[in-house]
């Protein structure tokens, strides 16, 4: 169990002051001139050493990403710092609690992780639904230039420049180039890689795209020492992360704990039990809804993190932990997920436009069993067709819940087949037209 | 994907301009932006378009083109590729967005969306009689922890229940929007759990002073007492009178082979056929407590001269 003066995350109910002045009492921008002082390469080496993995799904470690960027000014092109607020995986909701009340340690970390890059300046792009979240957010920006933290001639010695822009509701700008693009007033579709963001991104310069949370735990990791940072969670797999508890249990809630914390635990300490008792527990979807479902005796006794649900088949993504208990259709459940991703597929390729919506509406005859049993095969088959061959992954991230369930209860889709075809007027199901 | 079009010609007003408020917050947001890269305002500008007429409308798309210096085309791609613009008209009262993903879907947002097909249109983005209000299905708002919930323009209402649903949808319909407090509608704070706070539940915990304070208590408590040396780290701590490291070893006294073998005793002779019998006096006693009477008698055959053992 993570203790309180362990937390970086000091406000994230939003209880306490939020002001700059309440931000620095609880130890903000506490002496981010002497961080800066000891210059870029200390800032990476430190990043590295904390193991620190980015926090926005992937896991892909932080300081090895910032040490990607070119020097500043060796061809002349600026670089930038783009903050991915662009919140929208379902399950997650970390993000928000940050923007709205704990501002400031993203205000800081932009203005460390923009130095140790060579940034300019920072844009973070907020999704556009979280317009409450913005304003919190430009209110503590605005605070941090009257106090002369960032900007120009600030007192902690490198001139930055921290911009909120924002979005108007298309999940896929999570994705790195797809943001990038939409940061740039375009259509949101993603880029071919390589050239990579830190070669070409924003308006063509290097740019390096984090996660909210990533870049917001970044000063307090500077200020307390990799080797505090590292010390919590298991090796490859360290430090503290918001966890979201979402769905069946008894007390939903966003809370910061230390990675490798046990599914169980996680749910008796904050959530308040699953809904009906632990024999209640159907299955989880570990990491946002992209991740693969896990039926619950895999997972009461999992350890939360990367290698951790790896093992189980699944992913951390976002540590959004989905709880779903004995009284959700699963099966619907799943169909909704690939709704989602129908809706969200940008159309850029084939594989991916079409295929989300052929999962969808197979999925949606699944629920009602109205399908033939090799069609689970062929569904099945589909998603690996999708799976790995389209531009980002999105295509994978709509594949997967769909692999995950059939992994995990054909039983009950076969069961659903079988109550229908008994009670069923005809053999063939009827062909539903695309579109 | 969803496929997306603009309202027909029939609604759609004859000019847009921004109000003077906005055009002034127009040129500080393309300001944001590098020279020549104005177009990265086209999202802000057209959000802030449907903010003042409630819906982007052609001639908005076609201002904020000019605007930007963009071709229309690049404009109308923008707005009909992301769904949070409305092209079409909504309520002029509320357009409640339902949160319709499975983490909302799980705690009943399918119950507030029946709500919504009684109370305002059976279909989504229609508005109600009076074109006060329309409702539509969304796809997740990031407010999960807080699921089912619903957007209305700038608020999110959390933790809903259809009950209370139906009563915000009535306030609006009223124009008293304003009296509906934003945020979790079951008493809950923000994101912590209803039932009382998990983790930082005293502020002084977290506070810099606080750190600062134990930081130095820690410090001073570890100049009183030395750090055990390294090579000490895995010896158990006791105070055993041989384990006094003023005590020299090997002692200097030095050992004679001879004398050491004076000293010591043979071990008894091993015998097969005592092995299983304790001392003899240990037999003696318990037969005789079984039996006082006999146990002289019956003690007797195993005292065998020659075969005590010793």
């Amino acid at each position: 169990m993570l203790e309180d003066k362990d937390r970086i995350f000091t406000n994230i109910y939003g209880r306490f002051d939020k002001s700059l002045a309440g931000a620095q009492r609880r130890g903000l921008w506490d002496n981010t001139a002497g961080l800066i002082e000891k210059g870029r390469d200390w800032i990476i080496n430190e990043m590295k050493a904390s193991g620190l993995r980015g926090r926005g799904g992937a896991g892909f470690p932080t300081g090895l990403k910032w040490s990607f960027m070119p020097k500043p000014g060796a061809d002349g092109r600026p670089s930038y710092l783009v903050v991915n607020a662009d919140e929208s995986e379902p399950g997650t909701c970390k993000d928000r609690e940050i923007l709205r009340n704990d501002p400031h340690t993203l205000v800081e970390g932009c203005l460390v992780a923009g130095f140790a890059m060579g940034a300019i300046a920072a844009y973070i792009y907020v999704r556009g639904e979280f317009i409450r979240e913005r304003e919190a957010l430009q209110k503590a920006i605005d605070e941090a230039y009257d106090a002369g933290l960032i900007g120009k001639n600030n007192k902690n010695g490198y001139d930055f420049d921290i911009y909120v822009h924002h979005g108007a509701g298309a999940y896929i700008c999570g994705e790195e180039t797809a943001l990038l693009e939409s940061l740039e007033g375009k259509k949101g579709q993603p880029r071919l890689k390589p050239p990579f963001p830190a070669n070409m991104g924003l308006y063509g310069c290097p740019t390096t795209v984090n996660n909210v949370e990533s870049i917001a735990v970044a000063p307090t990791i500077l200020r307390r020492g990799a080797a505090w940072f590292s010390s919590i969670g298991r090796p490859n797999n360290v430090g503290t992360k918001l966890f979201m508890l979402v769905g069946h249990v008894n007390t939903p809630c966003t809370v910061e704990e230390s990675m490798g914390i046990t599914f169980r635990e996680l749910v008796e300490k904050h959530g308040g039990g699953i809904r009906g008792g632990w024999d209640n527990l159907l299955a989880v979807i570990p990491g946002g809804a992209s991740c693969p479902v896990v039926k619950a005796e895999d997972i009461i006794d999992c350890p939360m993190d990367f290698d951790g649900l790896r093992e189980r088949k699944s992913s951390f993504g976002t540590a959004a932990v989905i709880v779903m208990d004995k009284s959700t259709d699963i099966v619907k459940a799943i169909a909704r997920l690939s709704y989602f991703f129908k809706h969200e597929s940008c159309g850029q390729c084939t594989p991916c436009r079409e295929g989300t919506g052929w999962m969808w509406r197979v999925m949606e005859r699944l629920v009602r069993g109205e399908a033939q049993k090799r069609e689970i095969d062929m569904l099945l088959d589909v998603t690996k067709q999708i799976e790995g061959h389209t531009i980002c992954a999105l295509g994978d991230a709509a594949a997967w819940p769909i692999q995950g369930l059939i992994r995990n209860f054909r039983p009950e889709i076969e069961r659903r087949i079988d109550e229908f075809s008994r009670n069923a007027h005809r053999a063939e199901p009827i062909m539903v037209a695309a579109e | 994907m969803s496929v997306r079009r603009l309202a027909e010609a029939s609604v759609q007003p004859a000019s847009f301009a921004f109000s003077e408020e906005n055009v002034a917050w127009a040129q500080h947001t393309i300001r944001k932006y590098p020279e020549g890269r104005q177009q990265s305002a086209v999202i802000p500008l057209l959000m802030r378009a449907q903010e003042q007429d409630g819906w982007v409308t052609k001639s908005a798309i076609e201002h904020v083109a000019d605007m930007l210096d963009m071709p229309y085309i690049r404009v109308l791609e923008v707005a009909t590729f992301y769904t949070q613009f409305q092209l079409k008209p909504v309520g002029t009262r509320a357009h409640v967005q339902v949160c319709g993903t499975t983490p909302c879907q799980l705690r009943g947002s399918e119950a507030l969306m029946d709500v919504c097909r009684s109370k305002i249109h059976h279909d989504q983005f229609h508005t109600n009689a009076d074109g006060t209000l329309s409702w539509e299905e969304v796809e997740c708002l990031g407010a999960c922890v807080n699921a089912p919930m619903v957007m209305v323009f700038k608020d999110t209402y959390e933790d809903l229940t259809p009950e209370r649903l139906a009563e915000i949808i009535d306030l609006f319909e009223a124009g008293k929007g304003d009296q509906v407090t934003p945020g979790p509608q079951n008493g809950r704070f923000f994101a912590a759990p209803i039932s009382g706070f998990t983790s930082l539940s005293d502020e002084t915990n977290v506070l810099k002073e606080t750190r600062d304070r134990q930081a130095k208590a820690a410090a001073g408590a570890g100049s009183a007492e030395p750090e055990v040396a390294p090579s000490n780290a895995g010896r158990p701590k006791t105070d055993a009178a041989e384990t006094n490291p003023a005590i020299k070893s090997p002692s200097e006294a030095k050992a004679v082979p001879a004398a050491e073998t004076a000293a010591s005793v043979d071990a008894p002779k091993e015998s097969k056929h005592e092995a299983n019998k304790t001392s003899a006096a240990v037999e003696g006693e318990a037969r005789q407590r079984k039996s006082p009477d006999t146990s002289d008698a019956e003690a007797k055959p195993s005292r065998k001269p020659g075969k005590k053992p010793v």
